[in-house]
């Protein structure tokens, strides 16, 4: 994400960027096979459970939970899509476009609804997701699965499932996806958490 | 995007992110509660110097599952009746707080002008016999969700061209996603020039229906019957009109399209008009989501102009 101009630093140098690895895709893999049994554990099996992925980093995550509750339990775990731009509290501010297909299979009313995102951060997009999730239904109950918590939350909002919990600066970056977990260190980025 | 005043204005690239924003609205369409607050606290203003129930109905759907606030300036019954001046009444109007303005105009280029002397969105629902974009746009995806892509496709506009800011507009977007565009018409229901225009013209319907991927019908406009431009309705109905047995010379797969309101009878046939390749309600449902993906782009979509980006992407 350097600006192309900018003159180069040193590798070793404080304030470049690096990407260090903080989990890789069998540790990904592990780690979503527990919150499956924490879901079937909280909800005590998988009566009216939808796993509904937040586009678009979410949905990768969800299909592969969904294959991990269904392998458990041996039923099949209904999935749905969210794109939640037009619930975003900063439209107006900055560029918002859907970024995927919404796809919610059924009234999710009386559902445990299990949402689930890569990286929970501000909270923002999960009390987006939360808005529109009353669109489809009233669910019986909204539970949060995310594979990164990094902390820095803006509104009043916690994860149920988790599958790192991960210490950052408000101006790194945070990778998460089937493919592993990875920190990037942005060199403008503020100090401490 | 700030305004919406013509098909030109937007060429291929904004036609196609228009279309594909629509395919999100018409998922939010479908569902049991239809509306998003994405517009809230968002007014838009009608201001309609021309008669439009449908245009106006589609308009305000729009607005209002994205939302928005709506007023309607009536013209009939306001102060523009007193002789108020259309510049008088668009300040007036945008002094009451609204953040766009959907116009329609019996004379071409009013869009323009008000996009000059306001500070608010402007979109164009019809202006003169000079462009009706938003009818553009939903004809353009009605016929994308049906032919996957207007390239190289053939479309044959019937009718009335010389009076139809939808014929002007369409030719302006079927030619730029690649489509041939043959205009079918009476000398007299064709403009006098058509330089520039990149279209084919013919005077022989039955000639050019077998090649045809969409017969686009225009509404013949009764209204202009004491002008002679056509010797009478039934001649026209004979020598234009898509009546069961030109339709029955169509290609398998070929859609008929129609802005309405149809005079049955007349440019179409009543049972024609019925067939299961004619997708005129499609048009008026996908109407409403292409609406709301324009409305969305003018006033939610992107931070004000040229505005830094005050957050960082949350993930």
């Amino acid at each position: 994400m350097d600006a192309p101009d900018r003159p180069r630093t040193p590798p070793n140098d404080e304030g470049v960027a690096a990407r260090s690895q903080v989990m890789g895709p069998d540790d990904v893999s592990r780690a979503l096979r527990r919150m499956a049994h924490e879901v079937i554990e909280r909800n005590h099996g998988l009566d009216d459970v939808v796993v509904v992925g937040l586009q678009t980093g979410g949905a990768p995550l969800a299909r592969a939970l969904v294959e991990a509750l269904s392998s458990i339990e041996g039923a099949p775990v209904p999935l749905g899509l969210l794109d939640v731009a037009f619930y975003r509290d900063d439209i107006g501010l900055r560029r918002v476009r859907p970024e995927a297909a919404t796809a919610i299979p059924s009234d999710l009313g009386g559902r445990v609804v299990v949402l689930v995102d890569d990286v929970l951060f501000t909270g923002r997009t999960v009390r987006a997701a939360l808005d529109a999730l009353t669109d489809f239904g009233r669910p019986r109950a909204v539970q949060l699965a995310v594979l990164v918590d990094r902390g820095h939350r803006e509104l009043p909002i916690r994860p149920d499932f988790v599958g790192k919990n991960l210490p950052t600066r408000r101006g790194e970056t945070v990778d998460a996806s089937l493919a592993g977990v990875s920190l990037v260190r942005d060199p403008d980025g503020d100090a401490g958490p | 995007m700030r305004h919406l005043l013509s098909i030109a204005d937007l060429g291929a690239d904004g036609i196609t992110e228009v279309l594909e924003l629509t395919d999100a609205f018409v998922e939010v369409s479908a569902r049991a509660i239809p509306k998003v607050p994405a517009l809230r606290g968002r007014t838009v203003a009608w201001l309609f110097y021309e008669d439009s129930t449908r245009t106006r109905l589609s308009f305000e759907a729009a607005a209002r599952r994205l939302s928005a606030d709506t007023m309607n300036f009536s013209v009939g019954s306001s102060s523009v009746n007193k002789g108020e001046s259309l510049l008088d009444t668009a300040r007036t109007i945008q002094a009451m707080g609204v953040d766009c303005i959907v116009v329609r105009h019996g004379s071409a280029g009013v869009p323009w002008q008000l996009a000059r002397w306001l500070d608010c969105s402007v979109v164009n629902a019809g202006d003169g016999w000079h462009e009706h974009p938003t009818q553009a746009l939903l004809d353009c995806y009605t016929l994308r969700a049906h032919l996957g892509s207007l390239a190289d496709r053939h479309v044959v506009i019937v009718g009335d061209i010389v009076h139809s800011r939808v014929a002007r507009s369409n030719v302006a977007a079927f030619t730029a996603l690649g489509a041939t565009v043959t205009l079918v018409a009476p000398p007299t229901l064709l403009p006098a020039h058509l330089d520039g225009w990149p279209v084919a013209v013919s005077h022989d319907l039955d000639a050019v229906l077998p090649t045809a991927d969409v017969v686009y019908l225009l509404r013949m406009q009764l209204e202009r019957q004491h002008e002679a431009l056509v010797p009478s309705l039934r001649e026209y109905t004979a020598t234009y009109g898509l009546t069961a047995r030109r339709a029955a010379r169509l290609g398998a797969e070929a859609l008929i399209m129609h802005p309405g309101p149809m005079n049955r009878g007349v440019e179409i046939a009543a049972e024609v008009a019925d067939l299961p390749r004619s997708v005129v309600l499609e048009q008026v449902s996908n109407g409403v989501a292409v609406r709301m993906a324009v409305l969305f782009l003018l006033l939610g979509a992107d931070p004000p102009s040229s505005a830094p980006d005050p957050t960082e992407a949350t993930p």
